[in-house]
């Protein structure tokens, strides 16, 4: 296996999606192939676009990279869209606002389907972003599906994330409803030349009124993403608000507190791992499944009975 | 586990009719795979370059404007060029019978007409993909 060689000194993007492939499959050998390279990751700065469907991510995203490869700064995407429930299958249709992208050598565009993954990003998305980091780009955006009130891991995986809202989505206690409204370090209100625009505006300018986070407020910032009006201003929100985590000493904390729960999702899926590939824990596991259904253990005992045997097993 | 086929269903040259790529897109999301979706009005070496990015086991041609016999084979031939010959190469528009056989010599595993089922498509699909890890 030449990957390694051919991200690291050819920078194959071949290669680059090839492992990503990979680790969206599954395939052991490319977590081998992580663990020799990760000491050459940590360089890029990862910004997520996130916000309901339609509201026009793509097209904000698009504007941005375009700013940022004027300032010859080299982009990875990573387009998230949702997985059939029903077939398994997917429409990743995010490159239809990036087509001018495709053939810049400064840009890396990947579409990841969900895969059954709730939380807005799919499985895979935090290695492939670990690769995008390791081949060298200066910035990644995370584009995730389109969000509804609850799909917030975009905020364990980004260090700047845009809330890309529009006007006319809901009055003030939408606005102040728990979730997607609180994870925002820079807010969009996309589609601003419709009616009502201002009036969004003041509701999210309330809510953040609340916030208890002194020292960064979330700037709100009007955008027509498809006439490119107002996406330098947001630029440069999120470049203030990368300097102000990384003056602050915030960006070390975020990071910290990201590698612990990325830490702790691996090593979940290890465990699951282990109940999965053992022939003796799943047997436990169905025994144990009836005897809950039977009502002879409770399922909190028989949980601690399959946590004493997966011990056993490492 | 069982791994989607990743399919890039592209529109090169320059009619804007994509009724047909987006039926197909469709059908294949329903047969459980991933179709990216790149829009119309693609070049050769825009196709390549994503097929290439997005790593897909299959690209699938649309065209009706009467170029296929131009554009088509430079596809197949920048993906060669890019060490990427192992994506199945299949097209569908309106396509005289008499191209056919050219097109299929240049290295475009299938060719689609009108009427076909998606049915169709969709098992030439599976059947001939070749798998790659």
């Amino acid at each position: 296996m030449d990957l390694e060689r051919r991200i690291i000194a050819e920078r194959d993007k071949r290669a680059v999606a090839r492992l990503i492939s990979m680790v969206e499959n599954e395939d052991e050998r490319a977590y081998e192939i992580l663990r020799k390279l990760y000491k050459y990751s940590g360089n890029a700065y990862v910004i997520g676009i996130t916000g309901p469907p339609g509201v026009g991510k793509s097209t904000i995203t698009d504007k941005l990279v375009k700013l940022l490869r004027k300032h010859n700064k080299s982009v990875g995407i990573l387009a998230i869209d949702p997985t059939s429930p029903f077939t398994g299958g997917a429409i990743l249709g995010d490159r239809v606002r990036m087509q001018d992208l495709a053939l810049d050598p400064g840009v890396f565009i990947r579409s990841m389907a969900t895969r059954g993954y709730l939380g807005g990003l799919s499985k895979a998305t935090k290695a492939a972003i670990n690769i995008l980091d390791i081949y060298g780009v200066d910035y990644i955006f995370v584009e995730t599906v389109g969000v509804g009130q609850s799909e917030i891991d975009i905020v364990k995986t980004a260090d700047t994330v845009v809330m890309v809202l529009v006007p006319g989505l809901g009055d003030d206690i939408q606005a102040i409803k728990a979730g997607i409204m609180e994870i925002g370090d820079v807010f969009v209100i996309n589609k601003a030349d419709k009616e009502d625009a201002d009036k969004t505006i003041s509701y999210i300018e309330n809510v953040l009124d609340y916030n208890q986070e002194k020292d960064w407020r979330p700037p709100v910032k009007k955008a027509v993403a498809v006439n490119d009006v107002g996406t330098h201003e947001v630029l440069e929100a999120i470049l203030n608000h990368e300097n102000h985590l990384k003056k602050s000493g915030k960006f070390y904390l975020k990071r910290l507190s990201n590698a612990k729960i990325e830490l702790l999702e691996i090593t979940k899926q290890k465990i699951m791992d282990i109940i999965n590939n053992s022939s003796h824990n799943k047997e436990l596991l169905e025994e144990l499944a009836i005897k809950v259904t039977m009502r002879e253990i409770d399922p909190y005992s028989a949980a601690s009975e399959i946590l004493k045997s997966v011990k056993g097993g490492i | 586990m069982e791994r989607p086929i990743r399919v890039l269903v592209a529109k090169p040259g320059l009619d804007g009719h994509d009724r047909g790529a987006k039926v197909i897109a469709r059908a294949l999301r329903d047969a459980g795979m991933e179709v990216i979706y790149t829009g119309i009005r693609q070049t050769p070496e825009q196709i390549v370059e994503t097929a290439i990015q997005e790593d897909v086991d299959v690209v699938a041609l649309s065209l009706l404007s009467g170029a296929h016999n131009t554009l088509f084979p430079k596809i197949v031939e920048l993906l060669r060029q890019k060490g990427a010959d192992d994506i199945l190469v299949v097209g569908g528009g309106v396509i005289p019978p008499d191209d056919i056989p050219f097109l299929k010599s240049c290295g475009i595993a299938e060719i689609f007409t009108p009427g076909t089922p998606t049915s169709v498509a969709i098992e030439f699909i599976k059947q001939n993909v070749k798998r790659r890890n």
